[in-house]
């Protein structure tokens, strides 16, 4: 799906944390919105979801205007930056969760919920899972977990809020790699915020370099690194540069 | 499953100190606690069952016990609802007046019962700022069924609040959003999410507010009237028994009252102990 932002603004109480910004995602690209904390990059993503208001400007999903669309209709798949799974219920019952919320004439059986979810269990390499709970997982099992939840519900498109973060580096590496199949292989458009340039230019097709609320340059990562738009991008691609392990 | 295996062999005091201090929480808790609760069994029982239970079945016991339970039957519902939507505002949403929203919360705690019952007496009474009004409506509010409820819900309604408070804040609100962007409606999130994350604390809270609803006495007595038979409660007929030295019947009702007490406590450990798996499961890690 086609996400236009398109002039968003986003001010909270006192602070501004979005000036005017716009982007244009196409459909089936792998976006990052990459910035250090407090850049907007967050809230921008929270906004795409419909998890919050924008103070002006307007969002397009497809060419049709969906500012105000609530989130249960915005078909959008979000991974939490803790996950958020429901700690109350299984893994199954987790990533059922969606089918299960359904009105009853969409709700699928309980067969097919079953079928479904398994797919999705094995989808993300963890078939053997379905009956523990949220507690009883690692830090990178739990990851999988809600990316299998946000996709049971077949949604639009998948937004992810600091994927990674938690997470040790070889476990990192792994769930990216994890994260650019599924990507490639359902073609969903993917937006994902992160702090990390590696994480950025690594994976994204393109890559929005955020920074106090304005969006700095857009660009394929090889734009980003090697024709930086401005002083702020150089120093924060060049602040961290790889060093091996990443 | 790491939860069972924890071990305690790094804390550093000495196995005697510990001892010494386990002894003399259960002394304290067998003098301050369990005795006078003992007395009261006792005294009930003095002049034998038989006599406990004819006392109770007094026409006029028998009408404090009834109302009693109403009180409570009306007044925990409500400040279950009450106090579920108080504490849902105030952690999980920032508005202006939230500061004093939760003082005001606490102000039933700090305020004594028999002031909270007088000012309702001012408020409500023949000679009270709403007491014309009221009586040109013929609305009986003080010395009726009406104030009492007042009175109860007005000392009640911290409990559930301050128990929810603090899980709901901790819990935050991501889960909740997870529900709405998997398209879920308000209704079903609360139900499916919400609800079943903060159960036990809603739990211990409506036992907690039941039980001094139906043992609150000083805001109650002054509102009451203290009309035997139609608005004395039984905290009140209690005292009134005691005052006439009609030892075993106030004894009896004394027994009663605590053991409708222990009840709720019981059904509090049955649940837990039913549900052991799931709690142990969902504690946070």
């Amino acid at each position: 799906m086609h996400i236009d932002i398109d002039e968003i603004s986003k001010t909270f109480a006192a602070t501004t944390a979005l000036h005017p910004v716009s982007l244009s995602i196409p459909s089936g690209a792998m976006v990052a919105l990459l910035g250090p904390s407090g850049s907007g990059k967050t809230t921008l993503l929270r906004i795409i979801a419909g998890l919050e208001q924008p103070s002006a400007g307007r969002i397009l999903l497809d060419g049709v205007d969906a500012t105000g669309t609530p989130v249960q209709h915005r078909h959008a798949g979000f991974v939490f930056q803790s996950y958020a799974l429901f700690r109350h219920m299984t893994v199954f019952e987790n990533i059922a969760y969606g089918l299960r919320a359904r009105p009853r004439r969409t709700r699928p059986g309980n067969a097919e919920i079953a079928r479904r979810v398994e797919r999705l269990l094995e989808l993300i390499q963890l078939p053997q899972i379905a009956a523990r709970y949220p507690s009883q997982l690692s830090g990178g099992q739990r990851q999988r977990v809600a990316l299998a939840r946000a996709l049971a519900t077949e949604p639009r498109m998948l937004l992810l809020d600091e994927p990674f973060g938690a997470l040790d580096a070889q476990v990192r590496r792994e769930l990216r790699a994890g994260l650019r199949e599924i990507h490639d292989a359902t073609g969903l458009t993917t937006v994902f915020v992160t702090h990390d340039q590696d994480e950025a230019l690594g994976l994204a097709d393109r890559v929005a370099v955020m920074s106090m609320g304005r969006i700095e340059q857009v660009g394929a990562p090889s734009d980003i690194r090697d024709r930086p738009a401005n002083a702020f991008v150089r120093g924060f691609v060049e602040a961290h540069i790889p060093v091996g392990a990443g | 499953m790491s939860e069972t295996a924890r071990t305690y062999e790094v804390v550093s005091e000495a196995p005697l100190f510990r001892t010494g201090v386990t002894l003399s929480v259960l002394a304290l808790t067998v003098i301050l606690l369990l005795a006078p609760l003992a007395v009261v069994f006792a005294e009930a029982l003095r002049e034998g069952l038989g006599a406990a239970i004819t006392a109770l079945g007094d026409r006029d016991a028998w009408s404090a016990i009834r109302l009693t339970v109403l009180v409570a039957a009306v007044a925990v519902p409500l400040n279950a609802c009450l106090g579920l939507a108080a504490a849902w505002a105030i952690a999980k949403f920032d508005f202006r007046g939230k500061a004093v929203l939760i003082s005001l919360i606490d102000l039933p705690f700090s305020v004594s019962p028999v002031v909270a019952g007088l000012a309702l007496v001012l408020l409500y009474g023949s000679h009270g700022w709403l007491g014309v009004w009221l009586q040109a409506h013929d609305i009986k509010i003080v010395f009726a069924f009406p104030g009492l409820l007042l009175a109860t819900l007005f000392i009640t309604f911290p409990f559930v609040a301050r128990e929810l408070i603090p899980v709901m804040t901790e819990q935050g609100r991501a889960e909740e959003e997870a529900a709405l962007t998997l398209g879920a409606s308000g209704w079903h999130m609360f139900r499916t999410v919400t609800l079943p994350n903060i159960r036990w604390a809603l739990l211990y809270g409506v036992l907690l507010c039941n039980a001094r609803a139906m043992g609150e006495f000083g805001a109650v007595a002054v509102i009451s009237g203290k009309i035997r038979g139609q608005t004395t409660t039984m905290p009140i007929m209690i005292e009134m028994l005691y005052n006439e030295y009609l030892t075993v019947a106030a004894f009896s009702m004394a027994a009663l009252l605590a053991a409708l007490a222990l009840l709720t406590l019981a059904l509090k450990s049955l649940l837990e102990w039913r549900h052991a798996d799931l709690l142990a499961a969902t504690r946070r890690h």
